[in-house]
This record gives C-alpha cells, sequence and structure tokens, in this order.
C-alpha cells in the first residue's frame, strides 16, 4: 500500500512568470500538485489556463520562477541540464498533441532513440522497440518514415517511443488533440491499457469529457490558478478542493 | 557509442535537400584540385624529364646564349659555339667525349605533305658512338646511321605512325625531301616518350651541314665525363674554359653549362611553384567550403529546433545533441571531401593517359594513398570545425519552446 501512495511528480507552491514589455504574466501562479503511482491523472482546462506551462514544468521541461517540483521525491532545481536530462528520459515518457517523431527516422529508430540517449545497446534497444511497436500493434510498419503512415499510427508510435526507457509516468499533451474521434478512442484505449498495467497518465487536455472518461482525479486550472481537483468516486467526480490539505498530509 | 551519432548523422545527411550539398561544392572542388595535381604533377615531372632526350645524368651539355633565344635549343645565340670549342672542351682532363650537335629546323616533304621538322646533326667515329649512348637512341626498324652513310636519314618513333604530320607512316626504304634533297629512311628509332626526339630526323654531321650551310658552328655540345665523381668540377672546368675562349667576365657568361639533373631541378622548382599556387586557391575554396557548411548547418539549426526539442524532451543531454550535430558537419565535410578524391584521381588518371598519348610517354597514373586518407581525415574534420557553432547552438536549445504545436 505504501508504494501505492509514494509521489512521482509533486509541484509545491509553483508559479511561472513571463516578462512581457514591462509587465509580467502570470502563466502560473502558486500551484500544487500531486500525482501518486499508478495514477491517471488529468490537467484541465481551456487554452490560456495555463496547461502548457503546467505540461512543461510536470515534464520537467522546464523550471518554475518560484516554488519547488520534485520529480521521484528529488529537487529537479539541484539537477544540472544534462543530468536532468537524463533522470526526465529514464522516469517521464513524453506524448504529444502533435506526436513529434523525427521525421528523418524510421518509426522503429524513432522508438529506439530515448534508449539511446541512455546508453542503452543497440541489440537491445532493437529489441525493446520491437517489442514495443508488436504492442501498439504497429509491428508491420517499423521501416516505413512517419510521413508514411496515419495520425492514429504516429501516435501510437509516439505511445511506443513513450515507454522506451520504461519510465514511471507517463505524460501525454493533448493526445488526441490532433486525431479524429475514432483513433483518438484507439489512442486513449492504448494508455487505459497502459494504466491498468500499472503506469503512472498525466494528460494534459481542454476535454472534460476526455478528461472525466479516463482520469481519477482532475486538476481543473482557469487563469493560471487551480480552480478545483476532483477525483473519480465510482461513476461520479466528487470536488476534493477542501480536502487538500489532509490529502496532502499523508 | 560514437557510432549511434554517426549513424545518425548520416541518417540526417540522407534526407538533406540539394541545397547543403551545394555548399560541398567549395570542399569538393578544392580537393579534387589538390588530388588531381600532385596526380598529374608526378607525371608532368616524369614528361619533362623525358623531353630532355638525354636519360643518363652524367651529361653535361654545354649550348650557347644570346638574345634571340627562339628556335632550337642553341641556335638563335647571337655568339655561337664552334668546332674549336668542341676541341679545347675534348682536350679537358676529366673529359671521355664532348660530342657536337646541331640541331636545324628543316622543311620536310613526304606522301606529297610538307612538314617543319627538327634534323639533328649526327658525328663521326668514336663519337658518334658516344652519341647514340648519350641520347639513349637504338634502332626499332632498321640501323643506326654509319659513317659512310650519305643521303641517308633515321627517323624518330612518331614518324613512322600514321598519326603524323604527313598523316602517312614513314617506313623504312621510304624517300623524303629534306630541304628539297631525296633522303632514304635506313631506320626508325625506339620510342623515346620525347615529342622532339620522337619526330626527329637524324642525318650525318657532313651531309647536314652541306644541306643547311651553318659550317663550323654548333648549337650544342654534350660533354661525358671520365668518371661521374668528377661531374661537378668539370662544369666548372667547362665553364672556366669558356669564358677564356668567349673572352667574358664571371657573371656575365653568354654560354650555359649545365647537367640534366640541374635542368630537372629548375623545371622542378617551377612546377613546384605552380602546384604552391594552386595549392593557395584550393585552400581558399576548401575555406569557402568550410564557410558554406557552417551556413548550411545554422541553417540546419534553425530548421529542426523542433526536432531538437523533442530529442532534449525525450532525454538527451546537451552534449548528445552536440555529438549529432558535430558529426552531421564533420560527415558533410566527409563526403564533400570524398566526391573530391574520387573525381580528383579519376582527373589525375586521365590526365595522365592524356599526356602518354600526347607526348608518346609510359607514366605510369599515381594513386597517392596516403594524400587520399590525409584528404578525407582533413575534409572531416574541417567539416567538424565548421559544424562546432552551430552544433553549440543546437545543444543550447530550450525544449520548451520549440515542442508545442
Amino acid at each position: 500500500m505504501e508504494e501505492e501512495n509514494r509521489e512521482v511528480i509533486r509541484l509545491r507552491d509553483v508559479s511561472k512568470f513571463y516578462p512581457m514589455g514591462d509587465s509580467v504574466v502570470k502563466a502560473l501562479n502558486g500551484i500544487n500538485f500531486k500525482v501518486y503511482k499508478g495514477e491517471f491523472v488529468a490537467i484541465m482546462g481551456p487554452s490560456g489556463s495555463g496547461k502548457s506551462t503546467a505540461m512543461n514544468l510536470v515534464g520537467s521541461l522546464d523550471m518554475p520562477t518560484h516554488g519547488t517540483i520534485y520529480l521521484d521525491g528529488g529537487d529537479i532545481s539541484e539537477l544540472s541540464e544534462s543530468d536532468l536530462a537524463q533522470v526526465r528520459g529514464q522516469k517521464i515518457g513524453f506524448i504529444f498533441q502533435s506526436f513529434n517523431l523525427i521525421p528523418n527516422l524510421t518509426v522503429k529508430e524513432n522508438v529506439m532513440l530515448p534508449m539511446m540517449f541512455q546508453g542503452t545497446s543497440v541489440e537491445e534497444r532493437e529489441k525493446k522497440a520491437e517489442e514495443l511497436l508488436k504492442l501498439v500493434e504497429l509491428d508491420d510498419r517499423m521501416e516505413h518514415y512517419p510521413s508514411e503512415i496515419s495520425g492514429g499510427q504516429m501516435q501510437r508510435v509516439a505511445i511506443a517511443r513513450s515507454l522506451a526507457n520504461d519510465p514511471e509516468v507517463i505524460l501525454a499533451d493533448e493526445p488526441t488533440g490532433n486525431l479524429d474521434t475514432k483513433t483518438g478512442a484507439i489512442v486513449m484505449d492504448f494508455l487505459e491499457k497502459l494504466h491498468k498495467q500499472g503506469k503512472t497518465i498525466i494528460m494534459v487536455t481542454h476535454d472534460s469529457d476526455l478528461a472525466e472518461e479516463y482520469a481519477d482525479v482532475v486538476y481543473w486550472l482557469r487563469d493560471g490558478e487551480l480552480e478545483k481537483v476532483t477525483k473519480r468516486v465510482g461513476k461520479r467526480f466528487v470536488d476534493v478542493t477542501k480536502k487538500k490539505k489532509a490529502h496532502g498530509v499523508k | 557509442m560514437n557510432l549511434d551519432y554517426l549513424i545518425l548523422a548520416l541518417k540526417n545527411l540522407k534526407h538533406r535537400g540539394i541545397r547543403s550539398w551545394l555548399t560541398l561544392l567549395g570542399i569538393f572542388v578544392g580537393v579534387t584540385a589538390v588530388v588531381a595535381l600532385i596526380g598529374l604533377g608526378n607525371g608532368l615531372q616524369a614528361a619533362v624529364g623525358a623531353q630532355f632526350g638525354v636519360s643518363s645524368t652524367q651529361v653535361i651539355t654545354v649550348q650557347a646564349g644570346g638574345l634571340n633565344s627562339y628556335g632550337a635549343p642553341g641556335s638563335g645565340a647571337v655568339n655561337k659555339l664552334t668546332m674549336a670549342d668542341v676541341d679545347a672542351i675534348q682536350k679537358l682532363p676529366d673529359v671521355e667525349l664532348a660530342i657536337p650537335r646541331n640541331i636545324e629546323t628543316v622543311k620536310t616533304e613526304f606522301n606529297n605533305k610538307l612538314g617543319i621538322l627538327s634534323a639533328v646533326s649526327v658525328p663521326y667515329g668514336e663519337k658518334k658512338r658516344g652519341g647514340w649512348e648519350v641520347m639513349d637512341l637504338e634502332a626499332e626498324k632498321g640501323r643506326l646511321l654509319q659513317d659512310s652513310d650519305l643521303k641517308k636519314v633515321v627517323i624518330g618513333n612518331s614518324l613512322s605512325r600514321n598519326t603524323n604530320t604527313f598523316d602517312k607512316g614513314i617506313e623504312i626504304g621510304n624517300k623524303i625531301l629534306i630541304d628539297d634533297e631525296k633522303f632514304e629512311v635506313v631506320g626508325i628509332l625506339k620510342k623515346k616518350g620525347s615529342f622532339i626526339f620522337d619526330n626527329v630526323i637524324l642525318v650525318n654531321n657532313d651531309v647536314l651541314m652541306d644541306l643547311i650551310g651553318y659550317g663550323n658552328e654548333v648549337d650544342l655540345i654534350a660533354v661525358t665525363v671520365k668518371d661521374s665523381s668528377v661531374m661537378n668540377r668539370t662544369v666548372e672546368e667547362i665553364t672556366k674554359l669558356m669564358r677564356d675562349r668567349r673572352d667574358v667576365k664571371r657573371g656575365e657568361e653568354d654560354f650555359e653549362v649545365s647537367t640534366p639533373a640541374a635542368m630537372l631541378e629548375t623545371v622542378n622548382s617551377i612546377l613546384g611553384g605552380v602546384q604552391a599556387f594552386i595549392i593557395i586557391i584550393a585552400s581558399i575554396s576548401i575555406l569557402v567550403g568550410a564557410i558554406g557548411i557552417v551556413n548550411t548547418m545554422t541553417t540546419s539549426v534553425l530548421e529542426r529546433q523542433k526536432e531538437i526539442g523533442i530529442m532534449k524532451a525525450i532525454g538527451a543531454k546537451n552534449s548528445q545533441i552536440f555529438m549529432q550535430f558535430f558529426f552531421e558537419s564533420g560527415m558533410l565535410g566527409f563526403i564533400g571531401g570524398l566526391v573530391g578524391v574520387i573525381l580528383g584521381t579519376v582527373i589525375g588518371i586521365v590526365g595522365v593517359s592524356a599526356l602518354n598519348s600526347f607526348l608518346g610517354a609510359e607514366i605510369s597514373p599515381m594513386v597517392n594513398f596516403p594524400l587520399i586518407g590525409g584528404a578525407l581525415i582533413g575534409c572531416f574534420l574541417i567539416g567538424a570545425a565548421a559544424g562546432i557553432v552551430p552544433a553549440m547552438n543546437a545543444s543550447k536549445q530550450n525544449p520548451v519552446e520549440v515542442i508545442r504545436g
């Protein structure tokens, strides 16, 4: 049970300000956010709510202006840029709205790439990539280039790539944003499957239906502030914002 | 580990547009020039050496110099050498043979076609035999001249071929007209690889003198020494003798005493100058190529910002991004160099065979592997060096701003 409750990512009083001319844009202001191992968390918000900024911070791609970010218990601001890249590569698997595959590499090479950055041997990389592509049912497209496959297939490749280093967390940024409903559903099914297998999933989305369909916990952002946190209880979502403190004590 | 980046770099290069390859023009032109030049240079040296027509390095040549230096060697001199000079040189203690030679431009007719050729005089007796040796002449067909030959000539090898000035090969027994007099061809020389000697007409001295009327004048004296160790001393002795005979001061000599080795040295130093010049041009070309690589890599980094951001997001360290672009840049240079090396080698080989067929020489084309290896490594390094700054820019890219959208 203790393992279940382990914090994977935590944002403590995190703010991100961007200077804009003479004024300052407060993209995120005093956010507290916690993800436990095995959870499926959604960060929900309309455009301009700061969810992109939140995604960058949660994914440790960016440093906060104020506050602290803990990745697997460690303060990321204490890591050098290169160490952070390594840790990020090991612990977080990214899935992007626009797939973000490397166009010059084949499907298989794209999946192998994160392992290359970790110094995994070629044989192992190939084996793992083949396994993962089989998992997302694309083992017949391994030698194709991203431009030769459909959007839904590209997103499945991205899922396979996100799993390459066997990370604790999958961070999905609008994973269905560029897909039609049907292929979007297929992609979500894969994420759901991964969640069932014990992966921690963080999904950033503007689609509340999608968030409430799959996530256990939904963080609602508005104008850079946390509006509310809702949690699935049975088939319904209950506002747990007030109980935040109690939740945090655990 | 580093092999990964090399492979990645190659994959990226495969998808490069023609624009990137055009920037390599400088590199490959430069390398082509250097490789072709060095391949050709050795051929040229050999070819020029062959033109002297004197194979033995133990021969000293004496020529009169003067204001008018056009025409055949020595023939344009104002104050010509004479047979008396030959005799005087012959009397020097270290001299074995002093062989006089006259080279005259003659009007020749064969197959109803006119040609202007060089006729070379052949002395008599011991000096005739010495002359054959010094000039390394042998008959391929027929025979060499004998003292008793009058209206008989021996011709250079090229004249026996259909490609000569008369459009018809001259054969043994054929008659040719030299300055309107009829001569019988009794011998054809072996191929020399020298334009002059392969198109020469050899005539006994007295016969040629009757024809042209140069009297006692001599165009060139070939001197053999008794021992090769006294070459330099003999050159000095001859120079001193000739100064006295011609009554000129040291430093104002109107004649020239030289050895083939010295002449070759002169030619080589001229070739060396030409080579240095071309190498300078090639270096500028390669520099331009390197700037081209900086340019194309900088553009590429800008174009691939998003890609760099993605790679950083999925765990690439700065150094790993740097390595990838560094290798890519190096490989750009390497490929430019490879094209240059291939092209340069081909030009070298074609050039040498062209020289061979033009001069009738038999120079074997040289493929200089250390040079090629050096050129390839050098080009990789130049490319890599050119890519350092763009690669550093790439590695410093912030992942956040580029991966969205």
